[in-house]
């Protein structure tokens, strides 16, 4: 008999809702709610282990976890990461956009006089290909976290992030200016697990649709 | 003094091209026993040579001019090279033909991936013997070389090359579409392709038995299941998957195979039976083959051909890994 399966669950804004989800298909995840600073949990028939979500596709692709839970915008973040995505689950919806400061026409300005934008993201492959495939030249610059400071105090012209509700961006005057994609979180699969454990994975991929349709 | 190499190569030192050695010479000890013989084909060739692998994957990630100008390139893999020297070399003679090999590839990598740039390649090719008794005979050697490998618990998936592009033609879909859709599912991405089907208009149920299909693994009662979706490319490949696996079950062959619906391989010169090889202790696959029929007709040659390469340094790694589980441990 093989060891149990292996689930990678995403610490931080997705965790709620993955857990949710996963009791709806009946996973308890009684254990992994409670205050303990484990990252490893025991269920009955299946191991929970919690990551930070841009972890997963690490962590699923190398078979260190079977499958696992995280947003669109880390699997396009990290394409070159062949995991198969499964499932929609339809929580932790939010948008990928390019915003600027409201009022400010200085993205256009630089386009025009300049040929390029300043951009700063969290997100340098998915903002590349948006405006490659836009046929535009940016300069992108990475940044960590706080992205919104960076057009208030000029290292960028604007920036490309994730919106949820839209009031981070509002609270610092900023504006949504373009939209590349909608994201929200999937369900994922290590690719040979996908073939040699399909039942188990089959089932769970079931169970799971069932509880997002309730 | 510290000299650099390039990222994605590496030196191998005594303990480990001991036990490299140990695992070719079994492997060539295999395909020698039932009549494959080694041939070697230089690293370098016209890269017009190799463009006619074609399809989706790199044909040659490094190319260069030579010092009168010609274009070359580092092969990414051997069987177009082996395609090209049967061509050349055994054109008049009596199929079938059989050839194997211990080689390195060239391909462009992901270094922080693990993965290297240069790396080893064990396989065979069985030129002129055609569906399903060549697959069959490839599917037993490959099994051959997984029990010489030592690896207990290493799968065949097989799966059939046809099957979508079929699938996307009955379902009425442009090439432009299809292509879009194929790429969706080439890259695992279910909910990608689902919105792509959507998109071209293809209806709920018609998108959902796409999807199931693609879900399709298991072991021979996949077969009679996939019959079940009223699709004719399904049933087409079916039948196909079914005539091996009647001609493996008449044989002693076939342990570690499933079928698998969902498979695909980014060389766009398959036809018919494809096939993977994975390891539960690790988490990649191990190598990969099928026929390639329409290759040889490429190279002229209106020949049916089939094979498979391992990818000997993961091999290695799935033995290292197999035995540790089998001390204990996850």
């Amino acid at each position: 008999m093989s060891a149990p399966l292996r689930l990678a669950v995403p610490r931080g804004a997705l965790f709620g809702e993955t857990l949710d989800v996963l009791d709806g298909a009946g996973v308890d995840t009684s254990e992994v709610r409670g205050d303990s600073r484990s990252l490893i949990f025991e269920t009955e028939g299946m191991t929970l282990v919690t990551v930070r979500p841009s972890d997963v596709p690490t962590y699923v692709e190398a078979g260190a976890a079977d499958v696992g839970i995280t947003g669109k915008d880390v699997l396009l973040e990290q394409s070159d990461r062949p995991v198969y995505e499964l499932l929609d689950l339809g929580f932790g919806r939010c948008r990928m956009v390019l915003a600027g400061q409201k009022g400010s026409d200085r993205l256009g300005e630089s386009q025009r006089s300049l040929g390029t934008m300043r951009i700063a993201t969290k997100y340098p492959r998915i903002a590349e290909r948006y405006f490659e495939s836009t046929g535009r030249q940016v300069e992108l610059i990475e940044v960590k976290g706080s992205i919104e400071l960076a057009p208030l105090v000029g290292l960028s012209d604007g920036i490309v992030d994730l919106v949820a509700t839209g009031r981070t961006l509002k609270e610092n005057e900023l504006e949504v200016r373009e939209e590349i994609v909608e994201c929200s979180a999937r369900f994922v699969a290590n690719r040979v697990a996908h073939k040699l454990r399909a039942s188990e994975i089959d089932e769970l991929t079931a169970k799971l649709r069932e509880a997002i349709r309730r | 003094m510290i000299h650099p190499i390039p990222p994605g190569t590496r030196d191998v030192l005594p303990e480990e091209m001991r036990e490299l050695r140990r695992l070719q010479t079994a492997l060539l000890g295999v395909f020698d026993e039932r009549g494959y013989g080694e041939v070697a084909t230089p690293a370098l060739e016209y890269d017009e040579v190799l463009t006619h692998g074609g399809g989706r994957g790199d044909h040659a990630a490094y190319r260069f001019f030579d010092e009168s100008g010609d274009l070359l390139a580092l092969r990414s893999e051997m069987t177009v090279p082996i395609a090209r020297l049967v061509a050349t070399r055994y054109g008049q003679a009596e199929p079938p033909l059989r050839f194997c090999y211990i080689a390195g590839a060239y391909r462009a990598v992901n270094p922080q991936r693990g993965e290297t740039r240069e790396f080893l390649q064990a396989g065979v090719e069985l030129i002129g013997a055609p569906a399903a008794g060549g697959t069959v005979e490839v599917i037993e050697v490959l099994e051959a070389a997984l029990d010489a490998a030592g690896l207990s618990s290493a799968v065949i998936g097989l799966g059939d090359a046809d099957l979508y592009r079929d699938l996307l033609s009955e379902l009425g879909l442009g090439e432009e579409v299809g292509e879009k859709v194929l790429a969706r599912l080439a890259a695992h991405d279910l909910v990608g392709v689902e919105e792509e089907l959507d998109a071209a208009g293809v209806d709920g149920g018609g998108a959902e038995a796409f999807l199931a299909l693609s879900q399709l693994r298991g072991g021979a009662e996949v077969l009679e299941q996939a019959r079940s979706f009223g699709a004719e490319a399904a049933t087409r490949a079916a039948e196909r998957l079914t005539d091996v696996n009647d001609a493996l079950g008449s044989r002693t062959g076939g342990r570690r195979v499933q079928f698998d619906f969902g498979l695909l391989r980014d060389l766009d010169y398959y036809n018919g039976a494809i096939l993977e090889v994975y390891d539960p202790a690790v988490g990649r696959v191990l190598g990969g083959g099928g026929r390639y029929d329409g290759l040889m007709r490429r190279f002229g040659l209106d020949l049916s051909a089939a094979g498979f390469a391992l990818n000997l340094e993961r091999v290695h790694a799935a033995q290292i890994e197999e035995r540790r589980r089998g001390e204990g441990g996850r």
